[in-house]
């Protein structure tokens, strides 16, 4: 018995090795390459050091790029939070044939390029755009909002992109509640704020604490919707690091500033987390 | 408005609880069909049924999480039907008693008060009377998750009774429990039932804890009710051959009546033999068909007589199951009868092959229906 056990063991470490192989190859080694890069002191090599670090953090308009794009993942993150939620709780009370076109609606966006669905943004919001030509016909303005190439502009086009992150988990969560639960609040008095209050919003925070966290990643990183919605004017960091890399041919520079912003990120991911790991006693009861 | 002060009244005289042919309709299908129970204050009734009886839909229907398609409901004379869930001073212990997972044992019973606006003192105060009723008092600040299933139990219970509700719904409350403490946890409920008084349905499809439980049973059969009466009738004088299959085991014999009158009736078996029922249920003339119930401990076994006009048959298995012994007998015309005894009357099994003959301990114990 012991026997068969341990040759089922070395079976699955086998299988798992092809895996763990190509992670190696393709993720492990180019992020031991981009580390050491960055500590390279001239684009043309030669001496290590921790000069591109210390012109990163030196530099105000580095470090505004990089707050600004923490920031953006916080107003992406809530803007989608909040329009997110009541949708993953519609479907959660909603009959079985409207659960699925609300589910449909939810992952059509992920049918769909990216670059697709930002380019319906920029019909959407450009000066001629959906938005600018129905406000201008009801008579409510005279020239045309600037709506592309804002900030604004931006979180809503991103919050749009990312919301199937937020809605999935949160579906899940909401799922996974007893409905017994609102059934045994109510009859014990409360009403329905109250029961959302106190019930099914601390039940379900397992799944909004992951769909920020997905969210969140994946609105900083996020190069087209960022660029093509931003435009020149509004630098973020993916586009920041293409720029160093790309443009100016300043490789170790575009090194540091990817450790810099990786490292940013596993910070505000592991602060998620651990506010996961506070809600999720809720959950495994 | 219910009073949740600790001074109010201890023990509330229950309310009374009126079904008034409530109907509950799912697309074509009947849920519910016409039912009435007149509940008297106090009183522990059994909703006893299988499955899709009904008895779950009349529950969520007391509780205002269904609102019914015909009839109405009435609490101590008051209309509740415009009432939501949260209106209708109404408790209940779900059968996975559904505690809230994040919050503590003593915020799960203070949470009905809370709801209704106690402070936070009254809240603490109250919730540790309830508890200590249950007698989880020291228990107050552990999770649910922590609790074994009978003191979550309790704690549905405490939940449930902290806000003094009317009434107290019981949603098969002791099936996830092992029958050792499913027995401890029907006296421990019982024994509040009578302390609070209160007016408490039980809903469940295990019709030994119907029987041992409540003041009365009603049985429901595919939306219908098939009787309400005390247990011990129901067991004794079943209303419908369902009632009488449905509570306790019994065998079905095919037969003619040949004579009846209010009190008793007299049937020729298919399988042989006379026997004196009690008065035939329903409209039967003599000459109709029938089936007769009798149940394993109304007969008793007989060496075979050899002649005469009686119920013989061959004997199939004998089981010896402790304080009884029980007999399969094949009878004339094929049917399998069962035949319960006490051990001490019959000390050894009969062994199979046996010719006996089958003889009633008591006239008039079978019930008669309309054969079926």
């Amino acid at each position: 018995m012991a026997a068969t056990l341990r040759d089922v063991t070395t079976y699955d470490l086998k299988l798992a090795a092809p895996l763990a192989a190509g992670f190696v190859l393709f993720f492990v080694t180019p992020l031991a390459i981009l580390l050491a890069l960055s500590f390279q002191t001239d684009p043309q090599g030669g001496h290590y050091g921790l000069t591109q670090y210390v012109n990163f953090l030196g530099d105000r308009f580095s470090l505004g790029v990089l707050g600004s794009t923490l920031w953006l993942g916080v107003k992406v993150t809530a803007l989608t939070l909040l329009l997110g939620y009541p949708v993953a709780w519609l479907h959660q009370r909603s009959p079985g044939w409207a659960r699925g076109l609300i589910m449909l609606l939810v992952l059509l966006p992920l049918l769909t390029s990216v670059v697709v669905r930002t380019f319906a943004w920029v019909v959407i919001l450009g000066r001629q755009g959906i938005v600018n030509a129905t406000l201008a016909w009801l008579g409510l303005i005279d020239t045309p909002l600037k709506l592309l190439y804002t900030d604004g502009g931006v979180v809503v086009a991103l919050a749009q992109v990312q919301m199937p992150l937020m809605v999935l988990p949160i579906v899940t969560a909401l799922g996974r509640i007893d409905p017994n639960f609102a059934d045994a609040s109510s009859v014990l008095g409360a009403g329905h704020w109250r029961t959302f209050r106190k019930v099914i919003l601390p039940l379900s925070l397992p799944g909004i604490v992951a769909g920020c966290l997905l969210t969140y990643a994946a609105a900083i990183t996020a190069f087209i919707t960022q660029s093509l919605i931003g435009g020149g004017q509004m630098l973020f960091m993916p586009m920041y690091i293409y720029q160093q890399a790309s443009t100016l041919q300043n490789w170790p520079f575009a090194a540091a500033i990817s450790i810099v912003f990786l490292v940013s990120v596993l910070v505000v991911v592991s602060i998620f987390n651990a506010l996961g790991r506070l809600s999720r006693g809720y959950a495994n009861a | 408005m219910v009073n949740a002060s600790p001074n109010g009244p201890a023990s509330p005289r229950g309310q009374t609880l009126l079904l008034d042919g409530i109907t509950q309709r799912y697309g074509a299908s009947l849920a519910v069909d016409g039912v009435t129970l007149d509940i008297r204050g106090g009183e522990l009734v059994a909703l006893l049924g299988p499955s899709g009886c009904g008895k779950t839909t009349l529950l969520r229907i007391i509780a205002g999480f269904l609102a019914q398609t015909k009839g109405h409901v009435m609490v101590g004379g008051q209309s509740i039907d415009g009432l939501p869930p949260n209106r209708r001073s109404v408790g209940i212990v779900f059968q996975n008693y559904a505690l809230f997972p994040h919050m503590t044992v003593a915020e799960n019973v203070a949470y009905g008060l809370d709801a209704r606006g106690a402070d936070r003192a009254t809240q603490r105060s109250e919730a540790q009377r309830m508890l200590d009723l249950v007698k989880l008092g020291h228990l107050g600040d552990r999770a649910p998750r922590q609790l074994s299933g009978g003191q979550q139990q309790r704690v549905a219970l405490a939940r449930a009774l902290a806000v003094n509700p009317s009434i107290l719904l019981l949603d098969e409350p002791f099936a996830a429990l092992d029958k050792n403490l499913r027995l401890d946890m029907q006296i421990e409920v019982k024994r509040i039932q009578r302390l609070s008084g209160i007016t408490t349905i039980l809903v469940t499809h295990d019709q030994e804890e119907a029987l041992s439980m409540a003041d009365r049973v009603a049985v429901l059969s595919q939306g219908r009710l098939e009787q309400f009466s005390p247990p011990t009738e129901i067991y004794d004088a079943p209303d419908s051959l369902f009632v009488n299959t449905f509570v306790g085991s019994a065998n079905l014999l095919g037969g003619v009546l040949l004579d009846c009158d209010r009190s008793a009736g007299r049937v020729r078996l298919d399988a042989g033999g006379l026997i004196e029922t009690r008065a035939p249920k329903g409209d039967l003339r003599p000459g109709a068909r029938v089936t007769v119930c009798l149940r394993p401990e109304h007969l008793s076994v007989a060496p075979a007589a050899g002649d005469g006009d009686t119920l013989n048959g061959v004997v199939e298995m004998g089981l010896p199951l402790g304080a009884t012994v029980v007999h399969e007998i094949r009878v004339g015309d094929g049917t399998a009868v069962k035949v319960s005894e006490p051990r001490i009357q019959r000390a050894d099994l009969l062994a199979p092959g046996t010719p006996v003959r089958l003889a009633p301990v008591a006239p008039r114990l079978a019930s008669v229906f309309a054969a079926a």
